[in-house]
C-alpha cells in the first residue's frame, strides 16, 4: 500500500520544511502532502526517486531546481524559474508561474495549465537521450526559449493571444511549438519559422495527450491544430556579433 | 535582488504597519540583512498641512542647532521631536531620528507655480548636500520614511526600531535591500522621498551616471548614489515642473523600443518619438521594479526587458504591488486577483478623490 504523510508548512521556513520533504522520502513515503505553502523555495531541490509531492498553495522560486525522478503538482501559482536545471521528473502547476519557467532544464517535463512570465525556457538544453519539455496552457512572455540549446518548448495559448516578442532569442538548438500563426515580426534574430510536418506532429502529439490528461481537457482538438515550429537559424546564432572575420 | 512591496488604499482606509511588515519579511531571501524600509501616507493628521522632515543626525548634540538654525530661515519650525524607536538586538544605531514639522516660508521661492515644494526641495538639497552630519529623508506633508542600514537591519528589526505598527497610513511601500555598496549608511536604503513622491526600487540602472547628470542641470543634488534618488527627483521634475501625466513621465523614464515605436500607428509614434528625444538623458535601462507613490496614487513599472519581477494584486479597494506574489497573500490571503503585467504596462493606482 501507498505511504502518504502530509505536511503543514503554515509558517514554516523553506529549509525545516524541505528537511522534513527529505526525511519523508528516506522514510521511503510515496506521497508528501504539503498544505499551507506560501512562497517557500527549493521544494524538490535534488529530489531523486519517484515521490509525488503535492504543493498545496504558491510555490516558491527554484522550485524543483536539479530534481531528478519526482513528481511536483502545484495547486496554486509558482514564483520564478520552476524546473530550473532539472535533471528528470514532472511538475505540473495547475496556476501561472513567474519569469525564467524552466530555465537551463536538461530532462524531465514541466507543464504549466496558466501563463508564464518572460524568458520561458531560457537555456534549455538536451543531450543524447535527456531531452527536456516545457508545456504551457496559456500564453508565454518575451524572450521565449532565450538562448535555447536543446528540448521541446509548447505554447498552447488557451486563454488568449500570446504577446511575445524576440522569440527565440539566441536559440541555437531545440525546437519552440507554438499553436497557431506566429508573426515573423515576433521572432528574434537567429530563429526561423517552419511548417509543423506530419512527423512533427506524431512526435508532440502524446505530450498534448498527457498534458491535456493532467488538466483534465479535451486533447484532440489540440492534437489536430495549427502549430507554428520555430528552430535555430544556424547553430551560431551570435558568430558575427562578437568577432570580426 | 532586493524585495518590494507597496499597498494603497483607494478609499483612504488606514492600515498599521504590521501587514507591512508581516509582507516584506516573507521576502527575506531577496534581502542581505543590510538595509530595510518603510513610508507611509496619512501619518501625522495633527500636522497634515505641515511639511513632516525625517531627518537623521549623527550627532545630534552638534548637528540639530545647525539644521534648526537652517529651518527657521526658510520657514517656521511648528514641532520638533526624536522619533521613537525601540532598540533592536543585533541592529546597530548609528545615527538619532528626528522629526520636524515644518512650514515653508513662500514668498521665498517667487514665481513658482508651487512655491512651498520648492522651498523644501532647496531646503533638503541644501541640508542634504552639506557635511553637518544631517541627512533629510523624508520631506512630505502626512508622510514620513522609517529606515536603517547596516548589520541587522532586517525588514522586522527595522520595522520594530521604529515601532510602524503604531502608525497608520492608506498608502505604504516598503523595500529590502540587497546591499551591492556602502550597506553601513542609514540614510542609504530605499524609500527614497522628496516631499510628494517616494520611491522604491528593485534592481539597479545602469543608466545612473547620464540620469543623475540630467537631473542635476535642473538643480538637484543626488548626495547619496542610490538610483531611488534619481528616481525620486525625475518624477519630480517630470511631473511637477513639467506637467507631464503619470503615463507619459513613466514612457519616459522606460519608453518602449524604437522598433516597437516603428509598429505604432502614426500619432503615436510621434508622440513616442518626441518623448525619447526629449528625455534621452531621463531614460532609465538596466535592471528594475520601481514603484513611486505620492498622496493622491501609486504606480509601478519595470524595465523594457523585464530583467525584474512585478506582481499586482487587487482586493476590494486594495491596489498592492510586491516582487513576488505570497507577500501579497501574507496580508491578503483572499486576494481577488493577481497578475503580472508585461514591461512597457505601467500599474496605476489613484486614491478616490
Amino acid at each position: 500500500m501507498a505511504k502518504q504523510v502530509t505536511i503543514d508548512a503554515k509558517g514554516m521556513h523553506y529549509t525545516p520544511l524541505n528537511q522534513q520533504i527529505r526525511k519523508a522520502i528516506e522514510d521511503g513515503i510515496d506521497e508528501i502532502v504539503v498544505d499551507n505553502v506560501l512562497g517557500q523555495r527549493f521544494i524538490g531541490n535534488g529530489l531523486r526517486g519517484n515521490t509525488i509531492i503535492r504543493v498545496n498553495g504558491v510555490a516558491g522560486g527554484d522550485l524543483a531546481m536539479f530534481m531528478s525522478g519526482p513528481t511536483v503538482i502545484v495547486s496554486g501559482n509558482a514564483e520564478h524559474a520552476p524546473g530550473n536545471t532539472m535533471d528528470s521528473g514532472k511538475v505540473v502547476i495547475h496556476g501561472s508561474a513567474g519569469d525564467a519557467v524552466a530555465h537551463s532544464m536538461r530532462g524531465g517535463k514541466v507543464f504549466v495549465r496558466g501563463d508564464i512570465g518572460y524568458r520561458g525556457g531560457i537555456h534549455m538544453k538536451q543531450y543524447e537521450t535527456q531531452r527536456p519539455i516545457l508545456v504551457v496552457g496559456g500564453s508565454a512572455q518575451t524572450f521565449l526559449g532565450e538562448y535555447m540549446a536543446g528540448g521541446l518548448l509548447l505554447v498552447l495559448g488557451l486563454d488568449g493571444v500570446m504577446k511575445a516578442r524576440e522569440i527565440g532569442s539566441g536559440i541555437h538548438g531545440g525546437e519552440i511549438v507554438i499553436r497557431g500563426d506566429v508573426d515573423e515580426a515576433c521572432l528574434a534574430a537567429g530563429a526561423k519559422k517552419l511548417p509543423l510536418t506530419d512527423e512533427d506532429r506524431a512526435r508532440i502529439a502524446p505530450v498534448i495527450r498527457e498534458f491535456a490528461a493532467d488538466f483534465g481537457l479535451d486533447p484532440e482538438p489540440l492534437v489536430n491544430a495549427d502549430y507554428t515550429r520555430i528552430v535555430p537559424a544556424s547553430a551560431r546564432p551570435f558568430a558575427g556579433k562578437y568577432t570580426w572575420e | 535582488m532586493c524585495g518590494i512591496f507597496g499597498v494603497m488604499d483607494k478609499r483612504r482606509q488606514m492600515m498599521d504597519g504590521s501587514g507591512i511588515r508581516e509582507a516584506l519579511s516573507m521576502m527575506n531571501e531577496r534581502g542581505s540583512g543590510e538595509g530595510a524600509g518603510y513610508v507611509a501616507y496619512g501619518i501625522y493628521p495633527d500636522y497634515r498641512d505641515c511639511y513632516a522632515l525625517h531627518v537623521f543626525f549623527d550627532k545630534a548634540c552638534e548637528s540639530k542647532a545647525v539644521i534648526d538654525a537652517t529651518l527657521e530661515q526658510w520657514g517656521t519650525i511648528e514641532h520638533d521631536e526624536a522619533i521613537p524607536t525601540c532598540d533592536q538586538p543585533g541592529l546597530r544605531v548609528n545615527c538619532t531620528p528626528w522629526r520636524y514639522f515644518f512650514r515653508p516660508d513662500a514668498s521665498l521661492a517667487p514665481g513658482s507655480a508651487t512655491p512651498e515644494k520648492d522651498v523644501v526641495t532647496n531646503l533638503v538639497m541644501q541640508i542634504n548636500a552639506g557635511a553637518n552630519g544631517a541627512e533629510v529623508v523624508s520631506s512630505g506633508k502626512n508622510v514620513g520614511v522609517f529606515k536603517s542600514g547596516g548589520a541587522g537591519s532586517w525588514p522586522e528589526a527595522v520595522a520594530d526600531y521604529y515601532r510602524i505598527q503604531d502608525y497608520e497610513g492608506y498608502i505604504w511601500l516598503a523595500h529590502n535591500r540587497y546591499a551591492t555598496n556602502r550597506p553601513e549608511l542609514w540614510e542609504r536604503p530605499d524609500p527614497f522621498n522628496l516631499h510628494d513622491w517616494s520611491v522604491v526600487e528593485n534592481g539597479k540602472t545602469t543608466t545612473y551616471g547620464a540620469n543623475r547628470r540630467y537631473v542635476e542641470s535642473f538643480g538637484y543634488n543626488c548626495s547619496t548614489g542610490t538610483d531611488s534618488e534619481v528616481i525620486a527627483y525625475l518624477i519630480d521634475l517630470l511631473v511637477r515642473k513639467h506637467g507631464l501625466d503619470i503615463n507619459l513621465a513613466i514612457r519616459a523614464l522606460a519608453p518602449p523600443y524604437w522598433d516597437e515605436i516603428d509598429r505604432m500607428p502614426e500619432a503615436e509614434q510621434n508622440l513616442n518619438r518626441a518623448l525619447r528625444f526629449a528625455y534621452g538623458s531621463a531614460t532609465m535601462n538596466g535592471p528594475f521594479t520601481v514603484v513611486a507613490a505620492n498622496p493622491d496614487m501609486m504606480v509601478g513599472f519595470t524595465d523594457r526587458g523585464k530583467l525584474r519581477p512585478m506582481v499586482v494584486g487587487e482586493c476590494g479597494d486594495r491596489l498592492y504591488i510586491a516582487s513576488e506574489e505570497t507577500a501579497i497573500r501574507a496580508m491578503e490571503p483572499n486576494v481577488e486577483s493577481i497578475a503580472r503585467p508585461a514591461a512597457g504596462e505601467p500599474v496605476i493606482g489613484r486614491v478616490a478623490p
